[in-house]
Protein backbone atom coordinates (compact mmCIF):
# COMPACT_ATOMS: atom_id res chain seq x y z
CA UNK A 1 0.00 0.00 0.00
CA UNK A 2 2.95 2.31 0.50
CA UNK A 3 4.19 1.74 -3.06
CA UNK A 4 4.08 5.23 -4.56
CA UNK A 5 3.53 3.77 -8.05
CA UNK A 6 0.19 2.35 -6.90
CA UNK A 7 -0.94 5.86 -6.02
CA UNK A 8 0.55 8.15 -8.60
CA UNK A 9 -2.24 8.05 -11.19
CA UNK A 10 -5.17 10.40 -12.03
CA UNK A 11 -7.82 8.38 -10.15
CA UNK A 12 -5.79 8.47 -6.93
CA UNK A 13 -5.26 12.25 -7.16
CA UNK A 14 -8.96 12.68 -7.93
CA UNK A 15 -9.69 10.78 -4.70
CA UNK A 16 -7.27 12.98 -2.70
CA UNK A 17 -8.78 16.19 -4.09
CA UNK A 18 -12.29 14.92 -3.33
CA UNK A 19 -11.37 13.99 0.23
CA UNK A 20 -9.38 17.13 1.10
CA UNK A 21 -12.02 19.44 -0.45
CA UNK A 22 -14.73 17.57 1.47
CA UNK A 23 -12.90 18.00 4.79
CA UNK A 24 -12.36 21.72 4.10
CA UNK A 25 -16.04 22.22 3.26
CA UNK A 26 -17.24 20.29 6.33
CA UNK A 27 -15.05 22.43 8.62
CA UNK A 28 -16.11 25.64 6.87
CA UNK A 29 -19.88 24.99 7.05
CA UNK A 30 -20.41 25.81 10.77
CA UNK A 31 -18.50 29.12 10.28
CA UNK A 32 -20.50 29.91 7.14
CA UNK A 33 -23.82 29.30 8.93
CA UNK A 34 -22.69 31.26 11.99
CA UNK A 35 -21.70 34.24 9.80
CA UNK A 36 -25.06 34.29 8.00
CA UNK A 37 -26.79 34.04 11.38
CA UNK A 38 -25.36 37.51 12.11
CA UNK A 39 -28.30 38.80 10.06
CA UNK A 40 -30.53 37.92 13.04
CA UNK A 41 -29.02 40.92 14.77
CA UNK A 42 -29.78 43.22 11.86
CA UNK A 43 -28.28 44.22 8.51
CA UNK A 44 -25.54 46.48 10.05
CA UNK A 45 -24.14 43.48 11.92
CA UNK A 46 -24.00 41.43 8.72
CA UNK A 47 -22.40 44.38 6.90
CA UNK A 48 -19.73 44.60 9.61
CA UNK A 49 -18.90 40.94 9.02
CA UNK A 50 -18.87 41.44 5.23
CA UNK A 51 -16.46 44.39 5.65
CA UNK A 52 -14.17 42.15 7.69
CA UNK A 53 -14.34 39.48 4.95
CA UNK A 54 -13.12 41.96 2.30
CA UNK A 55 -9.49 41.56 3.51
CA UNK A 56 -7.18 40.01 0.92
CA UNK A 57 -6.40 36.89 2.97
CA UNK A 58 -10.08 36.23 3.68
CA UNK A 59 -10.81 36.76 -0.03
CA UNK A 60 -8.12 34.23 -0.88
CA UNK A 61 -9.63 31.72 1.57
CA UNK A 62 -13.07 32.32 0.04
CA UNK A 63 -11.67 31.69 -3.41
CA UNK A 64 -10.13 28.43 -2.12
CA UNK A 65 -13.49 27.38 -0.68
CA UNK A 66 -15.35 28.13 -3.93
CA UNK A 67 -12.71 26.10 -5.74
CA UNK A 68 -13.09 23.29 -3.16
CA UNK A 69 -16.88 23.33 -3.65
CA UNK A 70 -16.53 23.15 -7.44
CA UNK A 71 -13.91 20.39 -7.14
CA UNK A 72 -16.06 18.39 -4.72
CA UNK A 73 -19.07 18.79 -7.03
CA UNK A 74 -17.04 17.62 -10.03
CA UNK A 75 -15.51 14.71 -8.13
CA UNK A 76 -18.90 13.77 -6.66
CA UNK A 77 -20.60 13.72 -10.06
CA UNK A 78 -17.77 11.49 -11.25
CA UNK A 79 -18.37 9.06 -8.35
CA UNK A 80 -22.13 8.99 -9.03
CA UNK A 81 -21.50 8.40 -12.74
CA UNK A 82 -19.05 5.55 -12.05
CA UNK A 83 -21.40 3.87 -9.58
CA UNK A 84 -24.72 4.31 -11.34
CA UNK A 85 -23.91 4.50 -15.05
CA UNK A 86 -22.43 1.64 -17.08
CA UNK A 87 -19.75 3.60 -19.04
CA UNK A 88 -16.65 2.84 -16.99
CA UNK A 89 -14.26 3.32 -19.91
CA UNK A 90 -14.86 7.02 -19.48
CA UNK A 91 -13.17 7.15 -16.07
CA UNK A 92 -10.20 9.29 -17.12
CA UNK A 93 -12.39 11.56 -19.22
CA UNK A 94 -14.57 12.12 -16.14
CA UNK A 95 -11.53 13.11 -14.09
CA UNK A 96 -10.52 15.57 -16.80
CA UNK A 97 -14.08 16.93 -17.01
CA UNK A 98 -14.20 17.39 -13.22
CA UNK A 99 -10.87 19.24 -13.27
CA UNK A 100 -11.98 21.44 -16.18
CA UNK A 101 -15.28 22.34 -14.50
CA UNK A 102 -13.40 23.20 -11.27
CA UNK A 103 -11.01 25.50 -13.13
CA UNK A 104 -13.86 27.18 -14.98
CA UNK A 105 -15.71 27.95 -11.73
CA UNK A 106 -12.50 29.11 -10.04
CA UNK A 107 -11.74 31.50 -12.90
CA UNK A 108 -15.30 32.81 -13.04
CA UNK A 109 -15.26 33.53 -9.30
CA UNK A 110 -11.80 35.14 -9.46
CA UNK A 111 -12.93 37.41 -12.29
CA UNK A 112 -16.16 38.32 -10.48
CA UNK A 113 -14.36 39.27 -7.25
CA UNK B 1 -27.97 -9.16 6.66
CA UNK B 2 -27.04 -8.24 10.24
CA UNK B 3 -28.02 -4.89 11.72
CA UNK B 4 -24.53 -3.43 11.37
CA UNK B 5 -24.35 -4.24 7.68
CA UNK B 6 -27.86 -2.88 7.25
CA UNK B 7 -26.79 0.35 8.93
CA UNK B 8 -23.79 0.68 6.60
CA UNK B 9 -26.08 0.13 3.60
CA UNK B 10 -28.47 2.85 4.74
CA UNK B 11 -25.58 5.27 5.28
CA UNK B 12 -24.34 4.50 1.75
CA UNK B 13 -27.81 5.17 0.32
CA UNK B 14 -28.18 8.39 2.39
CA UNK B 15 -24.78 9.58 1.14
CA UNK B 16 -25.68 9.03 -2.55
CA UNK B 17 -29.20 10.45 -2.18
CA UNK B 18 -27.92 13.57 -0.40
CA UNK B 19 -25.16 13.87 -3.03
CA UNK B 20 -27.75 13.90 -5.81
CA UNK B 21 -29.72 16.67 -4.04
CA UNK B 22 -26.51 18.60 -3.30
CA UNK B 23 -25.32 18.36 -6.92
CA UNK B 24 -28.32 20.43 -8.01
CA UNK B 25 -28.10 22.80 -5.00
CA UNK B 26 -24.36 23.41 -5.46
CA UNK B 27 -24.74 24.29 -9.15
CA UNK B 28 -27.41 26.86 -8.20
CA UNK B 29 -25.28 28.08 -5.25
CA UNK B 30 -22.10 28.52 -7.29
CA UNK B 31 -24.06 30.42 -9.93
CA UNK B 32 -25.61 32.67 -7.25
CA UNK B 33 -22.25 33.24 -5.54
CA UNK B 34 -20.46 34.23 -8.76
CA UNK B 35 -23.36 36.52 -9.70
CA UNK B 36 -23.66 38.04 -6.19
CA UNK B 37 -19.98 38.86 -5.53
CA UNK B 38 -19.70 41.16 -8.56
CA UNK B 39 -19.23 44.65 -7.16
CA UNK B 40 -18.89 43.35 -3.59
CA UNK B 41 -21.36 41.82 -1.14
CA UNK B 42 -23.69 43.92 0.99
CA UNK B 43 -26.25 42.87 3.58
CA UNK B 44 -28.91 44.88 1.70
CA UNK B 45 -28.21 42.97 -1.51
CA UNK B 46 -28.24 39.53 0.18
CA UNK B 47 -31.31 40.23 2.30
CA UNK B 48 -33.07 41.93 -0.61
CA UNK B 49 -32.88 38.63 -2.45
CA UNK B 50 -33.80 36.30 0.41
CA UNK B 51 -36.17 38.19 2.77
CA UNK B 52 -39.73 36.98 2.39
CA UNK B 53 -38.81 34.69 -0.49
CA UNK B 54 -40.45 31.29 0.06
CA UNK B 55 -38.57 29.93 -2.94
CA UNK B 56 -35.13 30.72 -1.46
CA UNK B 57 -36.35 29.56 1.99
CA UNK B 58 -37.31 26.15 0.59
CA UNK B 59 -34.12 25.93 -1.48
CA UNK B 60 -31.74 26.77 1.38
CA UNK B 61 -33.64 24.59 3.91
CA UNK B 62 -33.26 21.59 1.56
CA UNK B 63 -29.61 22.52 0.90
CA UNK B 64 -28.82 22.74 4.64
CA UNK B 65 -30.51 19.45 5.50
CA UNK B 66 -28.81 17.61 2.63
CA UNK B 67 -25.42 19.00 3.74
CA UNK B 68 -26.13 18.04 7.38
CA UNK B 69 -26.65 14.43 6.20
CA UNK B 70 -23.78 14.39 3.69
CA UNK B 71 -20.87 15.99 5.58
CA UNK B 72 -20.94 13.74 8.69
CA UNK B 73 -21.21 10.54 6.61
CA UNK B 74 -18.23 11.70 4.52
CA UNK B 75 -16.20 12.50 7.64
CA UNK B 76 -17.06 9.03 8.98
CA UNK B 77 -14.84 7.39 6.36
CA UNK B 78 -12.11 10.00 6.79
CA UNK B 79 -11.99 9.46 10.58
CA UNK B 80 -11.81 5.67 10.13
CA UNK B 81 -9.24 5.61 7.33
CA UNK B 82 -6.97 8.51 8.27
CA UNK B 83 -7.30 8.65 12.08
CA UNK B 84 -8.32 5.06 12.87
CA UNK B 85 -11.34 6.34 14.83
CA UNK B 86 -14.22 3.83 14.57
CA UNK B 87 -17.07 2.60 16.73
CA UNK B 88 -19.85 4.17 18.78
CA UNK B 89 -17.81 7.15 20.07
CA UNK B 90 -17.06 8.29 16.51
CA UNK B 91 -20.68 7.83 15.43
CA UNK B 92 -21.97 9.73 18.46
CA UNK B 93 -19.59 12.63 17.72
CA UNK B 94 -20.71 12.66 14.07
CA UNK B 95 -24.37 12.61 15.06
CA UNK B 96 -23.68 15.65 17.26
CA UNK B 97 -21.94 17.30 14.27
CA UNK B 98 -24.97 16.57 12.06
CA UNK B 99 -27.30 18.14 14.64
CA UNK B 100 -24.98 21.16 14.94
CA UNK B 101 -24.92 21.66 11.15
CA UNK B 102 -28.70 21.31 10.87
CA UNK B 103 -29.35 23.71 13.79
CA UNK B 104 -26.81 26.39 12.75
CA UNK B 105 -27.85 26.01 9.12
CA UNK B 106 -31.58 26.40 9.75
CA UNK B 107 -30.83 29.36 12.03
CA UNK B 108 -28.92 31.00 9.15
CA UNK B 109 -31.73 30.21 6.68
CA UNK B 110 -34.30 31.83 8.99
CA UNK B 111 -31.95 34.78 9.66
CA UNK B 112 -31.85 35.75 5.97
CA UNK B 113 -35.56 34.98 5.39
CA UNK B 114 -37.25 36.73 8.31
Amino acid sequence: MTDIRARNHPSYWTFVVHRVSGIALALFLPLHFWALGQALEGAPRLDAFLAWSAQPLVRLAEWGLVLALAAHLGGGLRVLALEFLPWRDWQKSLTAAAAAATLAVGLAFALAL
Amino acid sequence: MNSRARGETWLWIAQRASAAVLAVCVVVHLGTVIYAVRGGLTAAEILGRTRGSLGWLAFYALFVLAAAVHAPIGLRSVLAEWLGWRGPSRDAALLAFAVLLAALGMRAVLAVFA
